[in-house]
């Protein structure tokens, strides 16, 4: 006989992801969830990113590689608190990995929580950790269509941040084809180029950034006195 | 490459529906994998084999149903499924239109074996 189930396969991480989601609601953090394939510049752009926060700003750092603590080591520098998760081979984060790390870090809000995922295009996309937000990274020196091989990450990001735009003179890369084809993807979704070694198109970023902050804010339950 | 993951995962929930029911012979377990989910199929039929191997579970079959991307059209809610990345209403022309379908990872059912109750 034939029983119907009707489950997520993922069901246990949503469930977790979901408490994280609760967590960050209650206590006022915006965390936001960075994928891109390796090498595209996720820790330079974080890098960059707390180097233009005041010191003292509510903000945490988790970041997710295979092998070793080097990403942890360069974004300690900035005075913020980081971990990291080292995943031992696992192509991704999952919301246990978040919670855990986080409990560990013990960064309450209210504040901004960064989440470096593995560099990984394709499994980080299935794991849901919680986030306001999913941001995708392509880099110049990558190819146009990135999100028509790799739907799955463009369709689920709610920002798609073009990187290394210094280097566009050197290689042959089209933005507008590339936002093209992002769109075809998810035609919502939204947009920005910049370069984490010049600062070029920084303002925007952190703009972006602040804006979905203010949002996330609105929406969270009046403080309990 | 998450298919062991994808895998291991769909094995615990049989696993638990297991314990539940003891004396019930499991043959089947189907599964929604959508277009947009990042689920290979030959992957995930390669590690579900391997994961269930010489284990109680190894006869069982994973029947995978591929779904497509489909769109609802926001204009007059044509339903579509999306060929060559191509949003827009094949009906009307709108280009705005809802992603309904495609991100599917689910476990949708189990067939099994239930030995008759004695009288």
């Amino acid at each position: 006989m034939r029983e119907v189930v009707e489950k997520k396969v993922l069901s246990e991480n949503d469930r977790l992801a979901a408490e994280l989601r609760q967590r960050y609601r209650e206590q006022n953090i915006l965390c936001v969830n960075f994928i891109s394939s390796p090498g595209s510049g996720k820790t330079a752009l974080l890098e960059k990113t707390l180097g233009s926060f005041a010191p003292g700003t509510p903000v945490a750092v988790l970041t997710g590689d295979l092998q070793t603590d080097n990403d942890a080591r360069r974004l300690m520098r900035y005075g913020f608190p980081v971990r990291q998760i080292v995943t031992g081979g696992t192509c991704h984060l999952d919301a246990r990995m978040v919670e855990r790390h986080l409990n560990e870090l013990g960064f309450r809000g209210p504040g901004l929580l960064l989440v470096e995922n593995v560099g990984n295009l394709v499994c980080p996309s299935s794991y849901d950790l919680g986030e306001a937000a999913k941001i995708v990274l392509l880099s110049v020196t990558e190819g146009e269509d990135k999100p028509l091989k790799y739907p799955g990450i463009f369709h689920r990001a709610s920002l798609m941040i073009l990187t290394k735009t210094d280097l566009l003179p050197h290689v042959e890369f089209d933005p507008k084809l590339a936002l093209e084809n992002a769109r075809k993807i998810h035609p919502e979704i939204d947009y920005l180029a910049l370069s984490s070694k010049t600062g070029e198109g920084f303002d925007q970023w952190l703009a972006w950034l602040a804006a979905l902050q203010q949002k996330t804010r609105q929406e969270a339950p009046a403080t309990i006195s | 490459m998450h298919e062991v993951g994808i895998a291991s995962s769909i094995i615990e929930s049989i696993e638990a529906e297991a314990r539940r029911r003891p004396d019930a012979q499991f043959t089947a377990v189907g599964v929604r994998i959508g277009e947009l989910s990042n689920v290979d199929r030959d992957a995930l039929a390669f590690a579900f084999e391997a994961l269930t191997l010489k284990t109680p579970l190894e006869h069982l079959r994973l029947e995978i149903e591929w779904c497509p991307r489909r769109q609802k059209c926001l204009a007059c809610g044509e339903e579509f499924v999306v060929k060559d990345w191509e949003l827009t209403c094949p009906k009307c022309g709108e280009a705005r239109s809802t992603c309904i379908g495609g991100t599917e990872l689910d476990i949708a059912y189990l067939e099994l074996e239930e030995p008759c109750e004695k009288s």
